[in-house]
């Protein structure tokens, strides 16, 4: 079986589904949907068979593909995950047939109108799982960038056609603010081309073969080139992320896209900022990181608490939740730059938990707004009397967000502050409370819309749907199975971990008491 | 029968999954699920007492490993292991028992308290989630799980004093007591983060076992980590204004997490944490001056109120206080903090049931004012009332005066001026429990009926509650009357702990005291409280209002201000800080960041065309890269 193409294939399987779903007429949009949600579910079970051929603590990259793409300048058509990118292209499967269900109805009003077609936003959708399991799949450099890049079209396309009143200003922001940063990385990833022409056999994109030659000295690049090579590639993946003070285009994007694009922007494209972070600059460019590191830990603190004092101050729901997220990237940063097994580990599985909590909070947002038609808050009230299952899912997906012990993100969220802890107490301390700040935005949003007494204009609104049961549930079973059982994700992302480690020559710090030598029994004092 | 540990908490567990994810289904039957699972865990608990008894005291831990929850090997020398675990020992027998005997009782009184409710069935769910948190918290073998139940009691207190979630001020209240807990919380999180990268681990056995080799600042630090927690928990000042509100909860829940069990989570970690109190006498100084400082915060409070369940919270305070000084006291008084938790824990939750029986008959009225005279139309809730009021004043031989005659003669014993200190706050505390319970006992039940309309104009018949809710407060008045007697033959208490809590050593009273002075002393300081009661409200009529009081009365009955100051001190400023910043997010950092961009892309004019929604100046963009990408390609090649 290890030849099979398996990433080419899951890559694939939602290609030909945009496409499949683009052939359909547009007049049978209730077909394109079915269309989409089959391709969508089709690639969930490849994904899935994918995983259970990962062998865990074996090769890093798995699933190897490599041919020759543009010879003259030495750019493949790499393919492999290790246990990062494996986890988090299966949770990017899982949310995508999710989206879909919830996004269902999104288009049709466009498609009434004369406007965009719903067979367009469904086939948008599946291309755009292409690009993310290729931006998460790749090996080589290059095509990283490219699909980094290609990811946006139909972003682009989904937030500016398909959202709010606002939606063409949120979508150029959003493309402007990524198209700034990906500059940036382009530049560097010439300088590093160039760089490895000069020092290696041959010039190369190949991500294993640079970082090889990094760790063995090889690569003899100036620690100045080197820090300006970081600089290039963390300012892209900031902007992504985003990283405080790079993160004003999210509320905007986040706010004016339809849920289902919010679910993917902010659930699955933002983690490839984090992603490169933790791969691309920490393992091309060790010392760099190491000399960044202060600057990045301090970005990340204070993004962690902006983040969330904004996300108290909001009169928008969704907006509300994107602040949620930068202050949780914070934390993911954090985790990666403290340079430790359970940091790193912890921000790992946060990538995977936070998609899952914020694509819960931001679906089931979604369902609310679409009932009454408003993102405000103050519109809401009392809306646990009329729809209560409405407002369970709500609450549970807000105690994912808040890191409640037994939900997934607490197992993260916590190894990212015991991580942090390690080498830098005083930030972890801070960064702690930070977990006060998410009982309040959380909670108090709750209080403001679901409990008190009902708003007016809200007595007819209807609790959930069968189709929105469904779209929901597995969400809310993945956060409380992996709140209890979260080692399957955790023992696939360890060896990853270690190796990055290794990469960037840090060791986690030895307990200040060796608590396996015997010592003789305490007399109290 | 080691191997049925996990159905202790299990079994409320699955209760609660059914009930929840079942939905209206199962309204038929809900209640009746809910007290099943409560009880068949208590029956679990009951067959691992009697297991532990046949044997010694050293063997009698039990444990069991279920699965490895969260590990991360890491590169160094300590890998990072958490695991599912539970242990059975002697300090968490006593809890298993309490929650799920106390529990159950609690869980059958609601079936009766709650029939109206058209929600019976997700109370029942909720009770029994936070059954279930609690025993997780109780059993847990490391410090990471006993987190999960540490948040899982708060999720569930949450769920259960904002039940009645369509009244603002309960939804208010939830949200409060969640978020002041959660300021706890963060002192349990670094506590663990400090275990682990001081030990290398947070289990229970290696973290007691190595605490000796960690430095003396290190285990203060830990040490005033957890207080902190226990602060959060327990409703101890600082951290004690949310127990007040949190009385907008049905009163089963007000007995269930406010008196027998989820305050009382504080003196359990401190207890269970004892090995890092034992080292550093700073931070049990600390937790003493805590629960001194609340236990007089909670009765003089208790004094002020009208509201029946307000007066029973401000006595939990006073009572937790006790509980929590007896902890800081050390090995002299780990077992006595424990032993007036399980008294604690029959006689108020028996109170707290008695003042639901009451308002249950009185057309859910809570102001005493409006009581009087209710002894003759509720004999049975009068009874079991007056028996768990004379247990919690301290009048022997009922339940509460062994335990707390215990804990103030322990306060005395620590010796020096601390000692004087403490041991008068725990005296004059023993005199001001008098008089508030006395002046409740009196209001309540004696003197002339005061009773008026409710708000739909409906005038009470009091009577007796239905026999479902009776059956329980007679039980727990059993427990109020004869538990501390019973515990402390032949010290059974103080010995059946040991194995967990160490030796206790014999308590040395300052010179001039001896043990029957004291014991003396107490009661005639009991007796004043309860004459003074009497003087003022048997003999003097009550007023329908309140009067306006001294300067004292207007501040306890506003909780002394703890809720003013919060306001002022935290809310206000941070009110205004999270405007500012929302105000200069949008202005300032966008407009920093928009304004470099139109710099760097030359004109703000170029820019507004931009956002028009130009798509070909996005392909122009990427057409500019990948031609600057090419041309570098090239002269690299070059």
């Amino acid at each position: 079986m290890s030849s099979f193409p398996w990433l080419t294939t899951l890559g694939a399987v939602p290609l030909v589904g945009a496409a499949a779903v683009a052939a359909v007429p547009k007049e049978k949009a209730d077909l394109a949907k079915k269309v989409a949600l089959a391709f969508s579910t089709a690639t969930l079970g490849v994904a899935v068979a994918m995983a259970t051929q990962f062998k865990k603590g074996g090769d890093r990259f798995q699933f190897t593909e490599t041919h020759s793409w543009i010879k003259a300048f030495h750019i493949n058509y790499g393919l492999g995950v290790d246990g990062i990118a494996l986890v988090l292209i299966l949770m990017a499967a899982v949310l995508m047939p999710v989206v879909l269900l919830a996004a269902w109805n999104d288009a049709d009003e466009s498609q009434a109108a004369g406007k965009r077609s719903v067979r367009a936003y469904f086939s948008l959708f599946l291309l755009l799982e292409t690009m993310m399991i290729g931006v998460f799949a790749a090996t080589d450099l290059f095509l990283f960038y490219v699909f980094f890049e290609a990811m946006l079209i139909p972003m682009y396309f989904l937030i500016g056609s398909f959202g709010g009143a606002q939606r063409s200003y949120a979508a150029v922001k959003f493309l402007l603010y990524s198209l700034f940063g990906g500059l940036f990385m382009l530049a560097a990833l010439i300088g590093l081309y160039v760089a490895s022409g000069r020092h290696l056999s041959s010039a190369t994109f190949d991500f294993t073969t640079l970082s090889n030659a990094v760790a063995a000295g090889q690569l003899g690049i100036s620690p100045g080139l080197a820090k300006a090579l970081f600089l290039g590639f963390f300012v892209a993946f900031a902007v992504k992320a985003p990283l405080f003070p790079f993160h004003t285009w999210l509320p905007d994007a986040a706010a004016e896209a339809t849920p289902g694009s919010a679910v993917l922007l902010v659930g699955v494209l933002d983690k490839v900022g984090t992603f490169g972070m933790l791969r691309y600059c920490l393992e091309l460019f060790p010392g760099a990181s190491k000399f960044f590191t202060p600057l990045v830990i301090g970005m990340a603190i204070v993004g962690t608490l902006y983040g969330a004092l904004l996300a108290i101050g909001q009169t928008d729901i969704k907006r509300l939740i994107a602040y949620t997220s930068i202050s949780h990237f914070g934390l993911i940063t954090l985790g990666i730059f403290a340079m430790t097994s359970r940091g790193q580990s912890g921000a790992s599985l946060y990538m995977v938990n936070h998609g899952l909590s914020t694509g819960a909070l931001f679906i089931v947002a979604g369902f609310l707004i679409s009932r009454r038609g408003s993102q405000l808050i103050d519109d809401y009230g009392g809306v646990n009397k009329v729809a209560p299952k409405l407002a369970g899912v709500f609450l549970i997906a807000g105690l994912s967000s808040l890191a409640l012990p037994g939900l997934s993100s607490f197992v993260s969220e916590f190894l990212v502050l015991v991580g942090t802890f390690e080498r830098y107490k005083a930030v972890s301390i801070v960064a702690t409370t930070a977990i006060i700040l998410a009982a309040i935005y959380v909670l108090w949003l709750y209080q403001r819309t679901m409990t008190g007494p009902l708003k007016s204009g809200l007595e007819k609104m209807t609790d959930l749907r069968p189709r929105e049961v469904v779209a929901v549930a597995p969400l809310i079973a993945l956060i409380i199975g992996l709140g209890f059982y979260p080692k399957p994700v955790l023992d696939i992302v360890n060896p990853s971990v270690n190796t990055t480690l290794s990469h960037v020559q840090k060791q986690d710090p030895a307990p200040a008491v060796n608590a396996t030598q015997t010592l003789p029994k305490a007399e109290p004092k | 029968m080691q191997s049925f540990i996990w159905l202790v908490p299990g079994l409320p567990l699955f209760g609660a999954a059914v009930l929840l994810l079942g939905g209206k289904r199962t309204n038929a039957w809900g209640h009746l699920l809910g007290c099943l699972t409560a009880l068949g865990s208590f029956a679990i608990g009951a067959g691992l007492f009697f297991t532990m008894l046949g044997k010694h005291g050293a063997e009698r831990s039990m444990h069991q490993h279920l699965y490895s929850w969260v590990p991360v090997p890491g590169t160094g020398q300590n890998p990072f292991q958490a695991d599912v675990a539970f242990q059975l020992d002697q300090l968490s027998m006593v809890f298993v028992l309490l929650i799920t005997g106390v529990g159950s009782l609690i869980h059958i009184y609601s079936i009766g308290y709650m029939s109206h409710d058209k929600e019976r069935r997700k109370f029942f769910s909720y009770l029994n989630l936070f059954l279930a948190a609690m025993l997780v918290l109780v059993l847990a073998d490391n410090y990471l799980l006993l987190y999960v139940g540490w948040e899982g009691v708060g999720l569930a207190s949450y769920l259960l004093i904002g039940f009645w979630q369509h009244k603002p001020s309960a939804a208010a209240a939830a949200k409060k007591a969640f978020i002041v807990n959660r300021v706890g919380d963060v002192g349990l999180s670094i506590a663990v983060m400090l275990m682990f990268v001081t030990f290398g681990s947070f289990s229970f056995g290696t973290v007691f076992g190595a605490a000796r080799g960690a430095t003396g600042g290190t285990l203060t630090a830990i040490g005033i980590m957890l207080l902190l927690a226990a602060c959060g928990k327990s409703a101890q000042f600082p951290l004690q204004t949310w127990l007040g509100d949190a009385m907008e909860g049905p009163t089963p829940v007000s007995a269930l997490i406010h008196a027998a069990t989820m305050v009382t989570a504080g003196v359990y970690l401190i207890v269970r944490s004892h090995a890092i109190f034992d080292m550093s006498p700073t931070a049990r100084l600390l937790v003493t001056i805590v629960g001194a400082i609340t236990l007089l915060l909670g009765a003089i409070i208790g004094c002020a109120k009208d509201d029946i369940k307000k007066g029973l919270a401000g006595s939990t305070m006073s009572q937790i206080g006790y509980m929590i000084l007896a902890a800081g006291l050390g090995p002299i008084g780990y077992a006595f903090a424990i032993m007036h938790l399980v008294t604690h824990g029959f006689f108020k939750a028996g109170l707290f049931l008695g003042a639901g029986s009451v308002m249950h008959g009185m057309n859910d009225e809570v102001d005493m004012r409006r009581y009087g005279g209710l002894r003759k139309y509720m004999p049975v809730t009068f009874g079991t009332f007056f028996l768990g009021y004379l247990a919690i004043i301290g009048c022997p031989p009922f339940s509460g005066y062994f335990s707390k005659d215990k804990i103030i003669e322990a306060a005395f014993s620590k010796g020096g001026t601390s000692g004087w200190i403490l041991g008068g706050a725990a005296l004059l505390g023993a005199l001001i429990t008098a008089f508030y319970m006395t002046r409740m006992v009196i209001m309540t039940f004696f003197g002339e009926k005061r009773w008026a309309q409710d708000a739909e104009g409906h005038e009470p018949h009091p009577h007796e509650s239905p026999s479902n809710m009776v059956l329980p407060m007679l039980v727990l008045a059993v427990g109020s009357v004869g538990a501390g007697f019973l515990f402390n033959l032949n010290d059974a208490f103080v010995n059946w702990l040991e194995p967990v809590t160490g030796p206790r050593p014999e308590g040395k009273l300052p010179s001039g005291l001896n043990s029957t002075t004291l014991s003396a002393v107490i009661l005639v300081a009991v007796a004043v409280g309860v004459g003074i009661a009497v003087l003022q409200y048997g003999t003097r009529k009550v007023p329908a209002v309140a009067p306006r009081g001294s300067i004292i009365t207007v501040a306890a009955r506003k909780d002394l201000y703890g809720d003013a100051f919060n306001e002022a001190a935290l809310m206000r400023p941070g009110q205004y800080l999270t405007r500012t910043l929302v105000y200069t997010d949008n202005r300032g950092v966008d407009g920093a960041i928009n304004g470099l961009a139109a710099l760097v892309g030359g004109t703000s004019g170029r820019l507004r065309r931009l956002q028009n929604g130009f798509v070909r100046s996005y392909a122009l963009s990427m057409f500019g890269g990948a031609a600057a990408l090419v041309a570098a390609i090239l002269f690299a090649k070059l």
